[in-house]
């Protein structure tokens, strides 16, 4: 096992993995960080009774991979973890605080009586918020980070940039259509019509900011654009941004006809492009221009005592998580209580 | 303060917040589990409403437990990079294997366990239970194994520029303290939630309520403390003798012993002045250290003085703490013990000042693990990894600033989310199980919630909030 882990493959087979967990972070809690965007943009209380339920039974997993990207970079990683969580502490800290504020909507809101707007915009607030930090975050990891003698050497704000607010608002964008297309595919009636009508703007939102993103981190970080424009590369990139433009087109077309989890499968795929377009700008570094993937990884005896685990374990995960999808499948039915209080309004035998 | 105390200060607060709700997700899991099974098993309804009404109190300390534990995963990167660069070798999988072994099986389950009844079988539902509550265990399990790394590390050298490397996986999991700190903990767990489960069903005992249920909880409650409170005794003397072993100076500061002593006296209370190097307005019984230490009269036992002042912990801390912690496990037991004695005169669900006593040991299991954890982390300074790395070359580069910012707003949040749960689950736990069994025959006339509608809504304190006395009450005007 040992000599195996030693093989100059081994730390791509890692990075390929954490890519794999970020992934399916983004797509999986993408769906109800969009939700949670479009909260406060639905008109009536009872939609938005609908669309917190569709999302009920899945939000906890979702946002666990959030925990495996963490643990799974200090295991694989140590020096993206302690390198980037410094350099971008505030943004962070904040994300974690509007997810606790996120977290907490969905178990006291439907108890609210009186202040239940208070936790709508709990929820809301939260999402927007966490997203923005995602974006910042993104925006600083393509820009790269100052470092020195092993460690970050910037300060507090130096994670900002234009070009991380800039991928804030596309996640906004983004998030909002995974979230529109899940309501789609899960909500009837007005749910339905509000999330469909959404879908357009967010839509139009996340094709321009992709665009703007693209563009500006091409003009402002010159190895983004090495790395995309010098030939033979141009070329043989080209199909992701024509494939992305094709999917752009296809969603649009499809919002109000074709199979209704159309808009949503579709809009994981715009993810999934992204996130390709993403490992082709900061290849092969974990830290941007200073750690590769080579550089940082963990001791390999490490790396063989975490092999063993995700070899037998993650499919286990990944096939549990589906099935508790499956149970909770079809159209979501208004329930009469809250977070553990269905337990109660449930019928049973 | 500089950036390590806030660094500290902040850790302490966000882990010691956090720690409360583990401890009682994973007792409440474990209860609804048991719960879950007895209702498939007998099928007799009072398991169900027990089963109901703890599962949700269950969803909203589990929920706390989440959304504080994900903060933890990443200020260990944010706040202290120093310990992540020498350490994640080691701990980095533990942290992983905790994460794909535990909070991925608790969250494929949970939403089968909160709304999955009616949609899937009884036994379904019931491995759905047993699926989240084996992740808090495993959670614990892992999490424990790392941190008990840091108190007794093993099977791992550190190189030239201090970066551990594992050469036995099995040593670094199975570290000298683990097997003793995690009973100790999972234990506490228990305990924790069996008082919960008593306080809480006392009180509609207290109140003449939810008789069928809250008799069926208490009398469950008492026997699982009757049990659990000596062996949490028993645990804690057997961690103690471990600490002995492998961290002498934390069990001297836990002591209040300064000099390396033959036959060291018990220190009941006293003043450990960390200036002067001795204790002040001691009272001590002779012997009597010695005797539950080392189990002999003249047993010799390390003192504080054996490390020079630099290298001690906060004595005064570790010591109070620890008699914070030792005397809530004896009035637990004593609690227990008294719960037995009236048991066996009948008197357990009668005895009005005794459901008075047990809704005052609700909180103690909490302040017990906030105490205990006090000790064995505090006890741990001035190093982060024993005798390896020092807590003040662990933190990250991060300023004063912006530590001080996250920790004010961590304050904040975490009292909004306090007072938002005590509020939420206070409704709740106050409104109490439904009532769908029959009431037993000769106390039907004091059971204020079977005389019907009208009295089920205007006794129940939270008579405001709407949903679930109606149907339940419905049901039971129909049974």
């Amino acid at each position: 096992m040992l000599e195996l882990m030693q093989n100059p493959h081994v730390p791509l087979a890692f990075a390929a993995l954490a890519a794999f967990c970020v992934s399916v972070y983004v797509l999986a809690d993408g769906l109800d960080l969009g939700v949670g965007i479009l909260f406060l943009a639905a008109p009536r209380d009872d939609q938005r009774d609908l669309m917190m339920a569709s999302i009920e039974p899945v939000w906890d997993a979702n946002e666990t991979w959030l925990v495996m990207g963490g643990t799974l970079l200090i295991a694989t990683f140590p020096a993206g973890y302690y390198v980037l969580l410094p350099a971008f502490y505030l943004p962070i800290m904040f994300m974690l605080f509007a997810l606790i504020f996120r977290g907490i909507a969905f178990e006291f809101r439907l108890q609210a009586t009186r202040f239940r707007f208070v936790w709508d915009i709990a929820f809301a607030a939260g999402s927007i918020l966490a997203t923005l930090c995602q974006g910042l975050i993104l925006g600083g990891l393509i820009g790269g980070v100052p470092m020195q003698d092993g460690m970050f050497s910037g300060g507090p704000f130096s994670f900002f940039s234009l070009l991380g607010l800039m991928c804030g608002i596309g996640l906004l964008g983004g998030y909002a259509l995974i979230g529109a297309g899940w309501l789609i595919w899960k909500t009837v009636g007005s749910t339905q019509v509000f999330a469909r009508e959404i879908a357009h703007a967010a839509l139009i939102l996340t094709a321009v900011m992709m665009a703007l993103v693209s563009l500006w981190s091409a003009l402002t970080v010159p190895e983004v654009a090495a790395r995309w424009f010098a030939l033979p590369n141009l070329l043989l990139l080209a199909p992701v941004p024509l494939a992305t433009l094709a999917v752009l087109v296809a969603i649009w077309r499809g919002i109000w006809e074709g199979a209704e989890p159309r808009t949503f499968l579709l809009s994981l795929m715009v993810f999934a492009l992204g996130l390709v377009g993403l490992v082709v700008s900061l290849w092969p570094y974990v830290v941007p221009r200073h750690v590769t993937v080579w550089d940082g990884a963990a001791d390999p005896q490490t790396l063989g005592f975490i092999a063993i685990g995700l070899v037998v374990i993650l499919p286990i995960v990944l096939a549990y998580q589906a099935h508790a999808y499956w149970v909770f499948r079809g159209k979501v039915e208004p329930h009469a209580g809250g977070y553990g209080e269905a337990a109660m309004g449930s019928p049973h035998p | 303060m500089d950036a390590v105390e806030l660094a500290r200060a902040q850790f302490a607060f966000t882990i010691g917040f956090h720690i409360l709700w583990p401890t009682l997700s994973i007792g409440l899991a474990w209860f609804c589990t048991l719960l879950s099974l007895l209702w498939w098993r007998t099928g007799r309804p009072v398991y169900r409403d027990l089963m109901r009404f703890w599962i949700r109190l269950f969803a909203l300390s589990f929920g706390m437990g989440v959304i504080t534990g994900i903060v933890l995963s990443y200020e260990i990167g944010t706040n202290w990079a120093g310990f992540s660069r020498s350490v994640s070798n080691v701990l980095g999988p533990m942290f992983m294997y905790e994460t794909l072994t535990a909070f991925f099986l608790e969250a494929g389950f949970i939403g089968i366990m909160l709304f999955g009844e009616g949609r899937v079988s009884k036994g379904t539902h019931f491995f759905a239970c047993l699926m989240v509550s084996s992740g808090a265990l495993f959670s614990a399990t892992w999490i424990i194994a790392a941190n008990s790394w840091m108190q007794t590390p093993a099977g791992a050298v550190a190189d030239a520029d201090g970066i551990f490397h594992v050469v036995d996986w099995w040593q670094a999991v199975f570290t000298a303290s683990f097997p003793y700190r995690l009973a100790h903990m999972v234990c506490a767990s228990f305990l924790t939630g069996s008082f919960v489960v008593a306080g809480v069903s006392a009180f509609h005992l207290w109140r003449r309520q939810h008789l069928a249920a809250s008799r069926t909880a208490f009398s469950m409650a008492m026997w699982l403390a009757l049990v659990l409170a000596p062996t949490q005794i028993a645990l804690g003397d057997l961690h103690g003798r471990n600490t002995l072993e492998n961290q002498p100076v934390k069990l001297a500061a836990m002591e209040g012993l300064w000099d390396t002593t033959k036959g060291p006296a018990m220190t009941v209370i006293a003043w450990p002045d960390m200036a002067e190097q001795k204790n002040l307005y001691a009272l001590d019984i002779p012997h009597l250290a010695s005797l539950y230490l080392t189990h002999s009269w003249d047993g010799e036992v390390e003192g504080l003085k054996t490390v020079p002042p630099s290298d001690q912990p906060n004595v005064p801390l570790v010591f109070f703490a620890f008699r914070i912690m030792v005397g809530i496990g004896l009035a637990l037991l004593a609690t227990a013990v008294t719960g037995l004695a009236l048991r066996l005169r009948g008197r357990l669900f009668y005895a009005r000042w005794f459901q008075l006593l047990a809704m005052a040991t609700t909180p103690l299991g909490f302040l017990g693990v906030l105490a205990g954890w006090t000790v064995t982390e505090a006890g741990r300074q001035p190093w982060i990894v024993y005798g390896h790395l020092r807590t003040a070359d662990a933190v990250a580069p991060v300023t004063a600033g912006a530590v001080t910012t996250s920790l004010i707003i961590f304050f904040a949040v975490y009292n909004v989310l306090l007072l938002s749960f005590v509020w939420f689950a206070g409704r709740l736990a106050l409104k109490g199980p439904a009532d769908s069994s029959v009431p037993s025959r000769e106390h039907v006339g004091l059971d204020r919630t079977n005389a019907g509608l009208s009295a089920a809504s205007s006794t129940s304190p939270a008579s405001l909030s709407s949903s679930s006395t109606a149907p339940a009450t419905l049901e039971q005007a129909g049974a």
